[in-house]
């Protein structure tokens, strides 16, 4: 039972502690939507952001320690770039590239 | 809209679902808890890394002040997003709580990309309705990824790079609306630096300070050029 209400204060601290990073900003920023600084941000910081996330998830998916190191997940993410670049459709770039990066993985096509 | 909706949100069902089912196999082989707990847990806290995260303190029976520290500093991220949708929320009414709730990487990619029309209200409830259906795909993951516990039937090795990719598309589809590569310029070698000098749990903090360095220094280089900018997209 001790059990329940730990899992019970858990869920529930780790729910606060992460709405609180989602509700600070309009908490404290509400009046300052006009802010030429927001404005600022709100035009560059979700590109900025979207090829940060890219480029932290990538690395992570790929293998370094090999002889063509990052090649297992490079290979699928110029897919993606090429496809999206050429179809422009969202799920067609994604699929492939994800399915690409399986069969790599799965099948060990880059050899360590 | 449902429909148009569904469609805009269906990468994210591909990132969500097997994401929220590693989740959901690694909280219910790890932990002696009941599998409900892990579809609980993507209603109440709904947090990807913080969900994986969670697993490993509820593991080692992490004090509730760590527990608070940690899932804070592993969601920081978050702060910056909220700033820039500050003036898109503004006036979505009750909506608005759940919004700014279910605003996790993904939503927040797509609520940034996506085209919108001049009708505030009716955006604000496609935004309304595409948090909400994310958020589904995230339970129903956390959910099946718990029940089936480690007897996945096929080899999902390697489908975790949905996000990746999705994250890739996005950063195109951004490119593409503001025709501007200096933003995207700027994250990818705030990532690469945070990569290079800190340890994989601290790199998106890390790097997204950079970006907010970056982008004040920007700001402030630029504001004797030019009046506010009357385009954007909130």
């Amino acid at each position: 039972m001790a059990d329940t209400w730990y899992l019970a204060g858990f869920i529930a601290v780790a729910a606060a502690a992460t709405f609180a990073t989602r509700v600070i900003p309009f908490l404290f920023f509400q009046r300052h939507t006009e802010h030429p600084l927001v404005r600022h941000l709100g035009r560059y910081l979700p590109a900025a952001v979207m090829a940060l996330l890219a480029t932290v998830f990538l690395q992570r998916s790929a293998t370094w320690n090999n002889a063509l190191p990052g090649l297992d997940a490079l290979l699928p993410a110029i897919l993606v770039v090429g496809i999206h670049l050429w179809r422009r459709n969202a799920l067609l770039s994604i699929t492939s590239g994800t399915i690409a990066y399986m069969v790599i993985v799965q099948l060990n096509l880059i050899q360590a | 809209m449902n429909q148009s909706v569904f469609r805009l949100t269906l990468p994210i069902l591909f990132g969500y679902l097997p994401l929220g089912m590693a989740f959901g196999v690694l909280f219910a082989t790890q932990l002696d808890y009941p599998w409900w707990a892990a579809p609980v847990m993507g209603i109440l806290i709904y947090a990807g890394a913080g969900q994986i995260l969670a697993v490993s303190l509820l593991a080692a029976g992490a004090g509730l002040l760590e527990v608070f520290v940690a899932m804070f500093v592993l969601n920081a991220r978050h702060l910056f997003y909220g700033l820039s949708l500050l003036g898109q929320f503004h006036g979505a009414g009750w909506r608005k709580i759940y919004l700014i709730f279910g605003l996790t990487d993904e939503t927040y990619s797509l609520l940034t990309s996506r085209r919108r029309t001049g009708d505030k209200h009716y955006e604000q409830t496609v935004d309304f309705r595409i948090t909400l259906f994310n958020q589904c795909y995230w339970v129903a993951g956390c959910a099946l990824g718990a029940l089936l516990g480690a007897n996945v039937a096929f080899d999902s090795t390697g489908i975790e790079f949905a996000l990746v990719a999705l994250f890739i598309v996005l950063t195109i589809e951004q490119f593409k609306a503001l025709g501007d590569i200096f933003p995207i310029a700027t994250g990818a070698a705030a990532a690469g630096i945070a990569i290079l000098v800190l340890p994989a749990a601290h790199q998106l903090v890390g790097a997204i300070v950079v970006v907010s360095v970056v982008l004040l220094v920007h700001y402030h280089k630029n504001r004797g050029l030019k009046p506010t900018e009357g385009v954007n997209n909130g």
